[in-house]
């Protein structure tokens, strides 16, 4: 009887287009990783691990890739969640103007992250950039910096903008995270005479844990597929410093080297299906207990 | 106590704003050299202009090409937003209300999507096998595909809200289970549906990736990725490039203005259950 109810072919038009588009690209892209595919030959041939040898060998750039996404990742994933979880606490109530203040740095999330590349590459530029401008204004023209070109401070200024862009959005998500938690247990502490540390120690931040972990997993996803804003930024450079393992993909698709680019994006289809299956298990999780 | 307090709100206070602030100027930046001439623009400062010159705005839609881009990204947006709404609204109607092993298997197979990356260089592959390289259906479908898994999710955490006992009643009037779907599930679905739309709008709008990869002729162009070619041409002109940003911005500001709501319940959604 449910059968005629809900019937599978509702189902095909979504799966047919994610199976066609983003499943098999995937799949096919761990076979063609094991050829020597290219733009420069009509020939497909088998040539078994060298594309891997090849990412992984000491003598090339992507290990270095591979530790500039993990940094990136790593970095920004904490920096966003700190500075989300101090906003949403400060934006959470008491003070004036909140909705203003929240939704102001909601806003950057909206935008385009081509967009948010292009404003900051002039904020950053080194001689008539926004920033520089201020440290001059303000008598700090000491700190003046390279923010992009220089080899040391580079990624560490995508990381930055990045942050920009993305704080907001994990502030937004932990604010409804702190509006689940009953009040009845703040009135309690306060009765008791608990201090704001003992607040968030004992009360907010175990309360606060599953968003938290989502916040955490989204930054990672983010973090580790990141393209965009380092291609605008820098494409990479100076050299490789700024390197990941995406615009490394688009490089060696655009020099025709489809093998190797293709073995370089499977290397991170098949590291995240497992971070991926855990995620996934994890957002899925309070469905079934709902 | 009391100046303790005092103190604390007005350190709050202070961190907000400046916070604010930090958030909101590299957008003003933006508008007020939009307004400048070429020579006042070169420094981007945040000086106001020393005479409006609105005129900027008619260059760059001229020079850049922009109605042509404004068109295709509206096409590309519009396009796969409906019909992703409607192919993961079906999706999630039958695998949320059948839960049965397959349905249980195929929910979970299809929102790991949310996590996988996808693969640029092989994906070359199957848009030539399937003729949809440098097409702007093809386009479309990408953008329509990329969308399905959180789609799916979103539209499968409220489908549980809708009641049961209407499926039901509409099958027994003889009901067609698409027309069913159609006229009556659907329009429940609304809150949730109109979610889904913006943000996929808003995702399809601000990409440049997929045409990067995707579409070699210019006349294909989203906006987003016009304005960079734009900036490439004319990085001296600040003035003209601000007000191609501006202009590019300008939809998803808009709809955040008004879809605000939306826009923050369907990005928090599934990470907040109690």
């Amino acid at each position: 009887m449910k059968k005629n109810i809900y019937p599978l072919y509702f189902t095909f038009g979504a799966l047919g287009l994610y199976l066609m588009l983003f499943v098999l690209p995937g799949v096919m892209g761990i076979f063609y990783s094991f050829t020597d595919w290219s733009s420069y030959s009509r020939e497909i041939n088998f040539i078994g691990f060298e594309n891997f040898k090849t990412v992984f060998s000491p003598d090339e750039h992507f290990v270095s890739y591979i530790f500039n996404t993990l940094q990136f990742t790593a970095i920004t994933v904490v920096a966003k969640t700190v500075l989300g979880l101090i906003f949403a606490l400060l934006l959470a109530e008491g003070i004036k103007g909140k909705d203003f203040h929240r939704a102001v740095i909601f806003m950057p999330a909206i935008l385009s992250v081509l967009i948010t590349g292009l404003i900051f590459r002039s904020i950053l530029n080194p001689e008539y950039g926004l920033l520089n401008e201020f440290l001059r204004f303000i008598g700090l023209g000491a700190l003046e910096q390279q923010w992009l070109t220089n080899v040391k401070l580079a990624l560490y200024s995508i990381m930055a903008v990045d942050t920009w862009k993305g704080m907001g959005y994990i502030m937004t998500i932990l604010l409804a995270g702190l509006q689940s938690i009953p009040r009845s247990y703040y009135e309690a502490s306060s009765i008791d005479g608990a201090s704001f540390w003992g607040n968030l120690r004992y009360i907010t931040l175990p309360m606060l844990m599953p968003a938290i972990t989502v916040t955490t997993v989204l930054n990672l996803l983010h973090g580790l597929k990141v393209f965009d804003i380092v291609y605008v930024l820098t494409n990479g450079g100076p050299g490789y410093v700024t390197e990941v393992l995406y615009t490394s993909v688009f490089k060696e698709f655009s020099l025709g080297k489809y093998g190797l680019g293709t073995a370089v994006s499977s290397v991170l289809f098949i590291f995240m299906v497992f971070v991926g299956y855990f995620v996934i298990r994890l957002m899925s999780r309070e469905e079934v207990e709902a | 106590m009391k100046n303790k307090k005092l103190l604390t709100s007005i350190v709050k206070n202070l961190v907000v704003w400046l916070t604010s602030a930090i958030m909101i100027i590299p957008l003003l930046l933006i508008l007020i050299n939009s307004l400048k001439d070429k020579y006042q623009s070169a420094s981007m400062s945040i000086n106001l202009p020393k005479v409006y010159h609105f005129e900027n705005y008619q260059t760059v839609i001229e020079q850049g090409k922009l109605v042509g881009s404004f068109f295709n990204s509206m096409f590309y947006a519009g396009s796969s937003m409906f019909l992703g709404v409607v192919l993961s609204a079906m999706a999630a109607y039958v695998l949320g209300r059948n839960r049965n092993r397959l349905n249980r298997f195929l929910y979970f197979f299809i929102i790991m999507g949310i996590a996988m990356p996808i693969n640029y260089v092989s994906l070359t592959k199957v848009m030539q096998l399937t003729h949809l390289m440098n097409t702007m259906a093809g386009l479309s479908l990408l953008y329509t595909a990329l969308q399905i898994p959180f789609s799916v999710f979103l539209v499968y955490g409220f489908i549980s809200t809708v009641p049961r006992d209407l499926d039901e009643a509409g099958i027994i009037d003889g009901c067609e289970p698409l027309r069913l779907f159609f006229s009556v599930i659907m329009p429940l679905l609304k809150p949730v549906l109109v979610t889904v739309l913006v943000l996929n709008f808003m995702t399809a709008w601000n990409d440049f990736t997929l045409p990067l990869y995707y579409s070699n002729s210019a006349t294909k162009w989203p906006m987003t990725l016009a304005v960079y070619t734009f900036f490439g041409q004319f990085e001296s002109q600040w003035n003209l490039v601000s007000a191609d940003i501006i202009l590019t911005s300008l939809p998803v500001i808009i709809i955040y203005l008004f879809g605000q709501k939306y826009i923050i319940s369907g990005m928090t959604a599934g990470s907040v259950k109690g």
